[in-house]
């Protein structure tokens, strides 16, 4: 009915539109295409200086490996200079980091919500400045304090902190969260004979997952996409990929592998992919929750 | 909710922030006003048949045991602040009274570091925030009027930029720019000069540290303003029509005044974001040109001698900048606090 009154866009303005949004689309999506297809050539193919059509036709791929496509990038990275090492230890912190912010985020969360005092508004005044704090301002606090204590390098070390640096953004978010649940559920547990804590657990847990699940998608990009907390406060051996892949670009460049820290890239990035594909949803109502509700 | 249940509840995670992140702010404020311990320098005396003669040499265990005793090293008040990596007041106070202008005196306070970094930064956060949300905010509109169908797959690609680690992004783009990359070799071939790097001037690197600021943050923009859009009313959408508004009359009249407070909300967000503004500049190797304020701080902790007392007086003057920064915001909030009770 409403389409009859005037929705037909004139000619001019759907090519105007469509043709911006073809431009974005490459611009978003061609960057990662371009190098997830390059990183399984030779580097004088991907950075071809004399003609980049090379990327695509693989000339010195083929002199130099015989075949269209080479994993020598893959293989230099996972195996010779121990990337799943790196893959291995970002699988710990962030499973672990997102578990803790998740338990203590949720507790805190819902206490906030719940609370009407003033004290509560500070809490989450005060998160709103820590949240708006670069990490980096922070490493450089812990930095001597944690050689003093002996705590520096471990991986324990940086999923403390992580959980630490991911609490006022999980706070906020699932403190809007709560507040969409009917404050009477819990209550009316209570009237029959619950503690808060037993609220909690008997009717709160049971309907708060899909606002956990988005928060989760959250801490897990930041644990995932950190790189000034994990670059510092690990040692050698316990590096998360980002870091391992910034160690690439100091030594392996010089090399001529740069390859390697081409194929990590991949690597880091194929995860996320798959996140956003099967997260879409969330992850957009995550990002609007705050904002449109205002 | 009581008191009590209200502490147990909030103990874990206030914990967790008071002692990672309310601590090392104060840790940092300790060693901003402690410099590292001067050598120990001994008098040496060497007798031989010839006389004897005084000579001077640091004597490394006494140095390394009054560092290890006195980690934080010694107490020099404010003089980390002023000194001519930070606030540089002398150097400052000197280009004031010899510049030819505010232009000269501006040039030459941003060839101090810090201001430099600051400058960056200021700039970075003021031009990329708007920009990238005008970009959004088209793009929002773009994929509005998509069929359905059409609409899953270009949010999924449209996500990839901001979803993707800072670090990888930026790289990403680096790999492409490069002189032999296949954006920096068709840049070449368009303005017909071969020798042509994106990487070699400052106001390119500036230009080109932009650009991936908006890429990687107008995704952000774009699905707040998407998920807005979707909250239109439309009743007042068909009254506009009825009444004979055109197309742009009713977005400028209906839809961007549904939007205004998503776009404070946004650009709050945004400007935090981009106020910490750093892996981009790693990844860019564009420290020569362009340094933020943290990457200032990483550069003085990264080294080979770690500098913990600049790198602690530059997160201090930081935080104090986040501060002022969201001052505004702080004083709306507070109010709008006060007026609800």
């Amino acid at each position: 009915m409403s389409a009859s009154i005037q929705d037909q866009k004139p000619l001019y303005l759907k090519v105007l539109i469509n043709s911006f949004l073809v431009l974005w689309l490459l611009m978003a999506a061609f960057p990662f295409l371009w190098t997830a297809w390059g990183s399984f050539k030779v580097e004088a193919d991907f950075f071809s200086k004399a003609d980049w059509t090379n990327a695509l036709t693989g000339v010195m791929t083929i002199a130099e490996s015989g075949e269209y496509f080479t994993t020598d990038g893959y293989h230099g990275a996972w195996v010779q200079e121990e990337f799943w090492r790196a893959a291995m230890n970002t699988l710990i912190v962030v499973v672990a980091t997102v578990c803790i912010s998740l338990t203590f985020g949720t507790l805190g969360g819902y206490a906030l919500a719940r609370s009407a005092y003033r004290y509560a508004f500070w809490v989450l005044l005060i998160a709103l400045v820590f949240r708006a704090m670069p990490p980096i301002t922070l490493v450089s606090g812990y930095l001597l304090p944690f050689f003093e204590l002996n705590m520096w390098g471990h991986l324990p070390t940086s999923i403390i902190v992580l959980v630490a640096i991911n609490q006022p953004f999980t706070l906020w978010m699932l403190t809007s969260f709560f507040k969409n649940i009917p404050q009477e559920l819990d209550e009316s547990a209570m009237v029959d004979g619950c503690t808060r804590f037993q609220a909690f657990r008997r009717v709160i847990i049971p309907v708060m997952w899909p606002g956990v699940i988005t928060t989760g998608l959250f801490s897990f990009l930041l644990a995932y996409n950190d790189f000034a907390v994990t670059a510092m406060l690990l040692n050698e051996e316990n590096k998360t990929m980002v870091p391992k892949l910034a160690g690439f670009l100091g030594t392996t460049q010089t090399k001529g592998n740069v390859m390697f820290a081409v194929s990590s890239v991949v690597s880091i990035t194929a995860p996320l992919f798959v996140l956003v594909m099967f997260f879409q949803r969330q992850i957009v109502s995550g990002l609007t929750a705050g904002a449109v509700k205002g | 909710m009581k008191h009590r249940s209200f502490f147990w509840f909030m103990l874990p995670s206030a914990l967790a922030m008071l002692v990672f992140i309310a601590a090392p702010i104060v840790s940092v404020l300790i060693q901003s006003v402690y410099a590292p311990h001067e050598q120990v320098i001994k008098v040496v005396e060497s007798c031989s048949i010839f006389g004897c003669t005084e000579s001077t040499t640091v004597d490394q265990d006494a140095t390394s045991a009054l560092r290890d005793a006195e980690p934080l090293g010694r107490f020099v008040g404010s003089q980390i602040y002023t000194d001519r990596n930070h606030l540089a007041t002398e150097e400052i106070a000197v280009a004031w009274q010899e510049a030819e202008g505010f232009g000269d005196f501006f040039s030459k306070a941003t060839n101090l570091p810090f201001y430099g970094a600051m400058s960056f930064t200021l700039t970075y956060t003021a031009v990329v925030t708007p920009m990238a949300i005008i970009l959004g905010f088209f793009i929002a509109l773009g994929v509005n009027g998509l069929p359905k169908l059409l609409r899953g797959p270009t949010i999924f690609f449209s996500l990839l930029p901001m979803i993707v680690t800072p670090l990888v992004g930026a790289l990403i783009l680096f790999w492409m720019i490069d002189s032999r990359g296949v954006l920096g070799v068709g840049l070449q071939n368009i303005l017909g000069d071969p020798t042509l790097s994106l990487k070699a001037s400052t106001p390119m690197m500036w230009v080109t540290l932009i650009v991936y600021g908006i890429w990687s943050s107008c995704p952000f923009a774009f699905v707040v303003y998407y998920a807005g859009l979707q909250t239109v009313p439309q009743d007042s959408i068909e009254s506009a029509k009825l009444d004979g508004a055109s197309r742009w009359q009713q977005t400028w009249h209906i839809v961007i005044p549904h939007l205004v407070p998503l776009t404070t909300f946004m650009a709050l967000i945004k400007i935090m974001d981009n106020f910490r503004v750093f892996e981009p500049i790693v990844s860019f190797n564009a420290e020569a040109h362009a340094q933020s304020l943290s990457s200032f701080i990483y550069n003085d902790l990264s080294g080979e001698t770690q500098l913990l007392s600049s790198a602690a007086a530059t997160s201090v003057l930081t935080i104090i900048g986040v501060v002022i920064l969201l001052s505004p915001v702080l004083v709306r909030t507070w109010r709008d606090y006060g007026n609800q009770r």
